[in-house]
């Protein structure tokens, strides 16, 4: 577990709701749930929740703090928006979904193989470099994320999308040794960093 | 006189990047329409859907309040279009959630001050589809139609991000309607009935969940096929490119026979207005419009 974690708990002691709603985005608005369960329903993926939304909200009042934050649940919101368009009671459940996800990474404590985890952090490496995208970096970048011989697998067995992709000049087969990205990626560097101080400091994760 | 709007393309519309052929045709689509796309210098990504993970809250809202802070600057006056729906969802939250909070807007502008900027969150934020229908209109976007569609069958695939949270033109989020009308616009026939228009495609999860995200888009593309459908059409690059680029995969997985092309809207729109196969991107889909491609080459 890491130290950051600890101290969180700590400072919490069992208030689980209570730490959600200071240090998750959007967590004041759980208490609103009144469990009728539309955005479980409405989620594409929602078979593959071990816990829907409706079932973390109530975990979270009754101080299931282990389970929800280690939970890979919240890792397959796909960001369709559908449970925030239908809640009755006006939650922004997507956006709580996303604040748990983040919040359990930050306290390093979300489930350290979920693909989606990683294809994130991958990704949010890639943009915050250079400023923008470079597609074949990430995707190589998550194909070869389990070493050599899993990634020649994985690109083989994507080798019909890429080769589609590169014909129909939708791909940058020179990507890998282009610099590209913005002009000013010191000044956007600088700015992430501060903001990253910024919001560790008013979470007390500093 | 030209519209003159402050444009954000996002990266999947670079060059060689995998919505480069939308942006050809919403280049097309714009010289007949009049519209002045004004680039925001030096943009950088949004975000995107994914962002949120490893980014955190503060950190996204400064991606997209530099791209505003730029665009403040360079282009005052004018409206920020984003052509890519998650682009513009991005964006348009950091404007509102700027707009709504000034402890969020201090710390952003902290943050910003290390790059020398500053943001106001002034400028509105809208998608290119909303300009279409908002400040032109289906009955002005008729207008130019040299080679009307017609008789061309066209699923609408409108996805998850250019219609919920925010929706288009205060349509419904369980049936809007607005693809169908610019299909018509452009002379084509809208195929109401599909019933999978707001389906979500997976997003980002097609690469990290593929299994998962392949059995959605397997019925996006289904009710296509069943209500008769040539071709399916969409706003969203994600969308565009996940219903597209994996039709192989699914046909090896589910055994079906999947070879449907799916365009997007400024495609359609170049091509009912004289575009070429080239101006209208058509030489950048995967599985290629025969039909399209007719049209404009006659």
């Amino acid at each position: 577990m890491s130290d950051k974690n600890a101290e969180i708990m700590q400072k919490y002691h069992n208030d689980f709701l209570k730490e959600v709603e200071a240090n998750v985005e959007e967590g004041d608005s759980v208490s609103m749930c009144m469990q009728c369960g539309v955005c479980s329903g409405s989620c594409p993926l929602g078979d593959a929740w071990e816990h829907p939304p409706q079932e973390i909200f109530m975990m979270i009042r009754a101080g299931k703090r282990e389970v929800v934050l280690t939970s890979d649940s919240m890792w397959m919101c796909t960001s369709c928006y559908s449970c925030i368009v239908r809640c009755p009671s006006g939650l922004p459940v997507t956006h709580i979904m996303h604040g748990l996800a983040n919040y359990a990474n930050r306290l390093d404590i979300a489930p350290k193989m979920n693909p989606t985890r990683r294809f994130a952090k991958i990704f949010w490496d890639n943009i915050a470099k250079t400023g923008r995208v470079n597609e074949l970096k990430l995707s190589l970048g998550l194909y070869f994320m389990d070493g050599f011989t899993g990634g020649i697998k994985n690109s083989l067995a994507m080798k019909e999308v890429g080769l589609g992709l590169l014909k129909s000049g939708r791909l940058d087969a020179m990507g890998l040794f282009k610099p590209g990205g913005i002009k000013d990626k010191t000044g956007l560097q600088k700015a992430l960093k501060k903001a990253r101080e910024i919001e560790d400091a008013r979470k007390g994760l500093s | 006189m030209a519209k003159e709007y402050s444009f954000y393309p996002g990266c999947s519309s670079e060059r060689k990047a995998s919505a480069s052929n939308y942006m050809t045709s919403v280049e097309s689509m714009c010289e007949t329409l009049g519209i002045k796309l004004n680039q925001i210098p030096d943009w950088n990504c949004c975000g995107a859907s994914i962002g949120y993970a490893e980014g955190g809250e503060l950190p996204r809202h400064v991606m997209n309040a530099r791209n505003m802070a730029l665009s403040e600057a360079a282009n005052p006056g004018q409206d920020i279009i984003a052509t890519c729906a998650a682009c513009w969802l991005g964006t348009r939250e950091t404007s509102e959630r700027l707009r709504s909070s000034d402890s969020l807007m201090a710390d952003t502008n902290e943050a910003l001050k290390e790059a020398g900027l500053e943001v106001k969150a002034n400028q509105e934020v809208r998608h290119m589809v909303e300009v279409l229908i908002e400040d032109f209109g289906y009955e002005e976007l008729a207008k130019p139609v040299t080679k009307p569609l017609q008789g061309i069958k066209i699923a609408g695939y409108v996805g998850c991000q250019t219609n919920r949270p925010f929706g288009i033109d205060g349509e419904s989020f369980e049936n809007p309607k607005y693809l169908d009308k610019l299909v018509e616009a452009v002379g084509a026939e809208p195929i109401e009935a599909y019933d999978q228009k707001v389906t979500c495609c997976g997003g980002a999860l097609a690469f990290s969940e593929p299994d998962k995200s392949q059995a959605l888009i397997k019925n996006i593309i289904e009710s296509a096929y069943d209500h008769g459908a040539e071709m399916i059409v969409t706003p969203c690059p994600v969308c565009q490119m996940n219903v597209e680029v994996y039709q192989h995969q699914i046909n090896r997985k589910y055994n079906t026979r999947f070879n449907i092309p799916v365009m997007y809207y400024s495609q359609l729109m170049s091509v009912a207005y004289g575009g070429s196969v080239k101006q209208a991107g058509l030489n950048g889909n995967i599985v290629r419009s025969k039909k399209l491609e007719e049209v404009a080459a006659k």
